[in-house]
Order: structure tokens, then sequence, then C-alpha cells
């Protein structure tokens, strides 16, 4: 349980040195770059925002070109794969990129361009299908759809609407002939003709088209339709050869995935370096690299920045009003709840790390809400599956989360043992259905479903146990501040008051009678219990609102304090819901196992265990999934509002390095 | 009169697993609704907008669970089905507070969920903190699944 101390750092190297020595702390990753001296005659910042900028674009491209890459080479990724973690590489393999690195990004800024070209082209076909269409009725007539006759002729192409036949169309142009019409193709919806007539009449004929609802071809044509078709199609047919070729393009760079991979990885490193490089101080030959380094990482950094650079190292005590980022650490059964504590604020000025202080309880407190054992079971072994498998390549925050669930899981296995909740009651069930002889494991303690009061009385306890704790908690919080006032009068009192309370509620025969205890306390323990809540009630009255200098002031502010009493209650009863949760899974456990002894009941003997089975394996996979959910969410509840309310507050920042943040590949350990 | 008695308990069974299921289902489709709309912009969030949407799923789950309480208490379930008039009122009033908490509750959280989908949406880091809006409203669902659950048993043992 700590939170590391922290040292400012100044690092002054040769400017000439500067890529070098920035590469070297960013893999160490120990180091957070701020900014701690002003500009000055010698010393000045460049700003070199825009070529992170353009780093910046060069990854956003290869993300892109990575996820087109895996669109046409159809790349399987499984669910396990991200317990694989990155690659592991070399500082030469990540020195050698340098040299290859205008090549790749040129063919992934090529990728990214492609889907556009080809998207281009398959509009342009889509336009050229539909020019094809309005000329397929038109093959057949063999002069250009925009022909207008000869010296004394006039012709009209078009269409009528709905079907004609020869008679129609010639007794509509009766009265001017000589008039010579063909259709050159006719359907239900409309009729393609083409009419020949006498120059001088073509108005009158026009007219007489017209008002039968003709219309010129929307076509400008100046070859005959057929030979436009054939044209057209040698347009689909290249554009279509285009497509392929731009889709083979993509393909031939698949080899080049791995690559790319590596570059969004290289060109993120850098963008973060020049940010860095914003920061930092340089002279004409100098460089000034100012920032915040644990203690204890700091011979390593260094011994190594020395060994290899011309360097000079110094450190120096923060000031009191500073604001330090906070990096905590503790020791592996503990590390994985670091996150649970970062996610609601890391410790502010003058708290202590509260990891290891929940650690214990948000397992126990997991297991409670879980408690199957075999739930639990299936827990551990996939939790342990995972952590041994893949021992060397894991993640450190997916290994976290392992370790987390793995002693939840265990908790869980502990309860469900102690419940007697083994898949619920399914060892009951398959006893006495399939072996006519009914099995039940008894519990170790007892069956929360059958006594759920005393589950309810056990639920209360622990909230007990664990407010008390956090009182602890704000103890010795008060003993290292040395704020002697505080320990009595913020927390002792308080002890006194909620102890002596609940001896005085278990005093009563209501309440023991409502809790189911055997026996209420004497009277007379009682009664002393109650002298005790009063004087500690008088004594917060008294003491609580201390910081104001008005008297009348601080009572009212007292009475407020002790008002917070209500607070204490209503996080007592919040604890019920352990025993809520706990029945919710044992009850959804039964649920499925009655539904599979029904339906499998409906079946012969062969066939009805098969379909028992699956039932309960589909079943009990979706009560794992909800139950888990449901116990995470309210233990972390617990945690930040129960637990936290009573000592921790935050707000402190989170110390975040100047370090390696890749997807793909990492730096070999040396 | 006493045969009406099992009418009374299995309405309170059906109100508490009807009204739960349907809250649910209102409050994770609302959820659904505003969890694809951040997919389309990030699908790499897709598991943290979905345990968002999901949070106001445990309704249903809990007015199941008072049905199949309720269900097996009164011997529908394989039994006797043996209520007498006053029991099987008393079953069904021990419903209402999940049938009518578990309905508004889902409602409710899934309004804090959604608007904890849109911090997620734009700080995926603080998915811990959006979360306990929403689980906060959980509290009650719970509360009312208890008192239900504890009515229910009690009654099953009262001798009226």
């Amino acid at each position: 349980m700590a939170v590391l101390q922290m040292q400012r750092i100044y690092i002054c190297g040769l400017k000439k040195e500067r890529k070098q020595i920035l590469e070297e702390i960013q893999r160490s990753g120990v180091v957070e770059i701020g900014e701690m001296m002003q500009d000055n005659n010698v010393f000045v910042k460049t700003d070199v925002s825009s070529a992170a900028s353009s780093l910046k674009k060069n990854v956003v491209t290869a993300k892109e070109a990575v996820l087109i890459l895996d669109a046409y080479i159809q790349k399987k990724s499984s669910m396990l794969s991200m317990l694989k973690g990155r690659i592991p590489i070399s500082e030469k393999t990540y020195d050698d990129f340098y040299a290859k690195h205008e090549n790749i990004s040129r063919i992934s800024n090529r990728i990214s361009l492609i889907p556009k070209q080809i998207a281009e082209l398959k509009a342009e076909i889509l336009k050229l299908q539909a020019q094809k269409e309005i000329l397929a009725p038109w093959v057949s007539l063999d002069i250009p759809l925009n022909y207008k006759g000869t010296k004394h002729t006039s012709a009209f192409a078009g269409t009528l609407p709905n079907k004609w036949s020869y008679d129609m169309i010639y007794s509509l142009l009766a009265e001017f002939m000589p008039v010579d019409v063909k259709i050159i193709s006719s359907s239900k919806e409309q009729t393609c003709i083409f009419t020949l007539c006498g120059k001088h009449r073509s108005g009158e004929v026009y007219d007489a088209l017209r008002n039968a609802g003709f219309s010129y071809i929307n076509a400008s044509v100046d070859n005959s339709p057929a030979a436009r078709v054939k044209e057209i199609e040698n347009q689909i047919a290249a554009a279509e050869k285009e497509i392929s070729d731009l889709e083979n393009e993509i393909g031939s760079y698949a080899s080049r995935r791995d690559d790319i991979l590596f570059l969004q990885d290289f060109d993120t490193m850098r963008e973060e370096k020049y940010d860095v490089i914003n920061h930092i101080m340089q002279s004409k030959n100098a460089i000034v690299i100012t920032g915040y380094i644990p203690v204890k990482s700091r011979e390593a950094l260094e011994k190594k920045l020395k060994e290899k650079y011309k360097v000079a190292v110094e450190y120096e005590q923060t000031s009191e009003n500073e604001d330090v980022p906070i990096l905590l650490e503790n020791k592996r059964f503990i590390r994985p709840l670091e996150g649970t504590v970062e996610a609601f604020s890391p410790p502010g000025k003058g708290e202590v790390d509260p990891t290891a202080a929940i650690s214990v309880f948000y397992y126990l407190l997991f297991g409670l809400m879980l408690s199957d054992a075999l739930y639990g079971a299936i827990i551990v072994i996939a939790c342990l599956a995972g952590l041994l498998k893949y021992k060397r390549s894991l993640e450190s925050n997916i290994k976290n989360t392992l370790i987390m669930y793995l002693f939840c899981g265990i908790s869980t296995v502990f309860w469900g043992v102690m419940f007697g909740s083994y898949f619920g009651d399914l060892i009951d069930i398959v006893s006495k259905t399939f072996f006519t002889k009914m099995v039940t494991i008894p519990p170790l303690w007892f069956f929360p479903i059958k006594e759920p009061i005393r589950m309810l009385a056990f639920s209360m306890l622990v909230g007990v146990i664990h407010i008390y704790f956090a009182l602890g908690m704000r103890l010795y919080q008060c003993i290292k501040r040395k704020d002697y006032k505080a320990i009595i009068y913020d927390v002792l009192f308080w002890y006194m008051l909620l102890t002596g309370g609940i001896l005085k509620l278990l005093s009563l025969q209501m309440i023991t009678g409502i809790l189911g205890l055997s026996s209420a306390l004497p009277a007379s323990v009682g009664n002393i219990a109650g002298i005790f809540a009063i004087i500690a009630s008088i004594g917060i009255i008294m003491t609580n609102g201390r910081e104001s200098k008005n008297l009348f002031k601080r009572f009212l502010k007292g009475l407020y304090a002790l008002y917070g009493i209500t607070g204490y209650l209503s996080d007592i009863l919040s604890y019920t819901r352990l025993l809520a949760l706990g029945l919710a899974t044992g009850v959804i456990c039964s649920v499925v196992n009655q539904i599979a002894v029904m339906v499998s009941g409906s079946f012969g003997i062969p066939l009805n265990i098969l379909v028992f089975i699956i039932i309960c394996i589909f079943g009990h996979l979706l009560n794992i999934a909800i139950s888990v959910l449901g116990a995470y969410v309210h233990t972390t509840r617990l945690q930040y509002v129960e637990f936290f309310g009573k000592f921790y507050q935050g707000g402190g920042r989170k110390f975040k390095p100047f370090s390696v943040k890749t997807k793909y590949y990492k730096f070999m350990e040396e | 009169m006493d045969s009406y008695g099992i009418v009374f308990a299995l309405a309170g069974a059906i109100s508490a697993a009807l009204f739960g299921g349907l809250g649910s289902a209102r409050a994770v489709g609302m959820g659904g609704e505003a969890a694809a709309g951040v997919i389309t912009e990030d699908p790499s969030k897709f598991g943290k907008v979905l345990i968002l949407q999901l949070l106001p799923g445990t309704q249903g789950i809990y007015g199941l669970l008072v049905a199949f309480i309720t269900l097996s208490q009164i011997g529908v379930l394989g039994g006797s089905g043996d209520v007498s008039f006053v029991k099987g009122l008393l079953y069904f009033l021990s419903c209402m507070p999940a049938a009518v908490v578990l309905y508004f509750s889902a409602i409710r959280q899934a309004r804090a969920s959604i608007a904890s989908i849109a911090v997620v949406a734009k700080k995926p880091e603080s998915f811990g903190k959006a979360m306990m809006f929403s689980a906060m409203v959980e509290t009650y669902a719970i509360l009312a699944l208890l008192i239900s659950i504890l009515a229910i048993t009690g009654v099953g043992s009262i001798n009226i």
C-alpha cells in the first residue's frame, strides 16, 4: 500500500543526441514530462506541433489501410488474440524501420485511397448500365437515334406510352400520309417507334404524335443504338477490369500488413516524442528535459543514460503545494484493484493509498454476491488457463484483470461451499430425476434460500465490519496527519455511537425477533450502550462543527453532523444487496435446472439426458454472465459509496509517463 | 371463496414478471439505441457501451425471480396449489413492490445509462465512474426485490 514518492528530474544533454536521449527515456517509461523552467535568453521551447500533426495523420491513414486490407483479405482474428499481447521487437528493428518508413507510409497512403477509386468506378458502371437499359429497346434500329431526316423528309425516333399496334398508329396519322412508321419494340409500358414523313408536314405529324403522348428518346447517340450498346459494354468491361486490378493491388499489399501495423506504432511513438519536444528547453547546442520521476526508478534511468550519452542528471524534492502526479505500487494480490481506485480518483494530498484496504473486501463481497461453488470454479479455471497459457505475452492490464477475477473466483468457490450451492440445486435435481434417490450436498454453513433472514443479518454484519474498517482507515489517516483532535472527534465518537447504537438495538426484543437471533442482549447492557451512544452524540454535536468560530453555528453544524447517523443506517442497509444478489444467482440457477427437467421430461431415455445437458450449459452460461456483471457492478458500488464515503476523497492526478504506447509491438526486455 | 386465493397469488407472480420484463425490455431498448449511435463512430467501444446498455436489464431477471419464488411457493410448479383467499391476497401484495419499482427503476436506470453512454463516447477512460451513476438507480430495484422475497417467503410460513 503505497503512493510512490516522486522527485523532480532535470536531464541536460546535447542537442545532437536529442532523438536518442528522448527515445531512451520513452522506452524506460518512468518520467512524466512537465515544464519546470521559464523561457530565458539561452533556453527556449521550439514548436514542432506541425510535425506531430503530420505523424498523427500518418497513424490515422495506417489504421484505415489496415482496416481496408483486413476487409479484402478477410483476416481471421479470434477473441483469444487479445490474450496474446503485443509482439516484442528489438531496438534494432525499430531503428532499421527509419529506412523503410517512407516506402511503407507511401503504401499505406495508396491503400487508403483505393476504396474511393473503386467506389467511383462502381458509380460509373451504374451510370453506363442505366444508359444501356435506355438503349435496349432500340438495338434493332440501324440508324442513329438523333437522325433528323433527309433534305425532304423528317424523322422522329421516340416512345409512345403503353402498347401500340401499326393499325393504331397509322389511323392516328392517316390524314398526313404518306408516312412511314416502324415499331422498333413494344411492351406494356411503352412503344418505341421510328416515323418518317415529308418535311412539309413534319410539324403536323409531330403535333399529332405528341397529342398521343409521344416523346423523343432522351439519348443523343451519333451511331446506331446497337453500336452504342456495344461501346457501353466495352466501357463497363474496362471499368470492371480496373476494379479487379485495384482489388488485386490491395491483395498484393497483404504481405505488408505487419509493416503497416508497425508504421502505426512507430508513428504513434514519434508523435508522442514530438509532443514532448514541445515542452523541453533547447539552446543552440543543449537541451534540458524536466519532469517527475518515481524515486525508486531514478538510478536505473540515470545509469542507462550516462552509459550511452553525454548527460547531466539532477533531482529536486517536490514542494508542498506542487501538483505532483500519483503512482501507486502494490503487491500482486492487491495490484489488480489499483485500477478500481484510479477509476474513482487517485489519492489526493495527504491521503493513503486505499488499494490494499479495498482488496480483501472486494474479493469477499464479490464472492458473497455470486456465491456458487461451480460458477466460481469455472471462473478460476478460465483465469488460470489464460494466465498460464499466455504467461509471457499477457499485457499487464489484462493480466491484472485475470488475477483479480482469479481471486474473486476463489472467494466465490468458498462462499458457494459455505452456502451449499453447486450450479444451484443441480445435484439434487439430477439425482432426483435420473437416479431416483435425492442427494443433497449439505452446506458448510446454511442455505440462504431456506433462511433468508439469517443471511440478511449476516449481510448487515458484513456491512458493519466494512464500515468499521472504513472508520479505521480514517483513523489511520488522522494518525498519519498527526491530527489528534480528529481522532477523538471524527473517529472515536463515531465508533462509540455506532457500537452503542447497535448494542442498544440488539438488546431490544423486537429487533432480535426480526433478525431471528435466539435471545436479546440483557437490558443492562442495552442501557449502558445507550448511555455511551448519548455521550458520543453530545460529543459529536459539540465538536463536529469546530471549524466555525460562532458558537451557535458550531452547534448547528454539530447537529447536522449527528444527522449523518442516518447515512450510516442506510449504508448498512445497503449491504442487504449481498442477500438479494446471492439469492438472485441461486434462484436463477434453480429456474434453469427446473426448466431443463421439465423440457427433458418429454423426451425418451438417451435423448432426455442430452437435452438436459444442453439447456443446463446454455442457461448457466447466461446466468454466469449476468451474475458476474451484477456482482462486479455492486461490489464496486459498495466500495465507492459506502466504503470510500467514510474516509477517501481522491482528487490526485495520475502519473502519466512519457512512454511507448503502442498497440501491436513492444520493445523486448533487455 | 378460498378457491380464488391462488388466482390472486398467480396475478401477483405474473405482474412481477410482467412489469419487470416490460421495464427492462424498454430500458435495454433505449440503451441499445444510444449504444448503436456510439458504435457508428467508434466500434472499439462496443464492450463498454454494451455493459451500460445491459445494466437496466437486471430488473427483468428480478421480476422473473419473484414470479418463480411465488409460483413454487403456491404450488403451481408441482404441488398442491392449495392457497387460502387471504394468503392469496397476501402473496399478491408481496409481489407489488417488485412489480411497481422494477418497472420504473428500469426506465430511470436506462436514462442514467444513456447519459453514461454519452460520457463513454467522449471519455472512454471515465467508464468506471459513468457506470456508477446507472448502478445507483439499481439499488432501489434491489431493495424492492429484497422486500418482495422476504414477504413471499414470510407469507409462506404463516398459517391462515
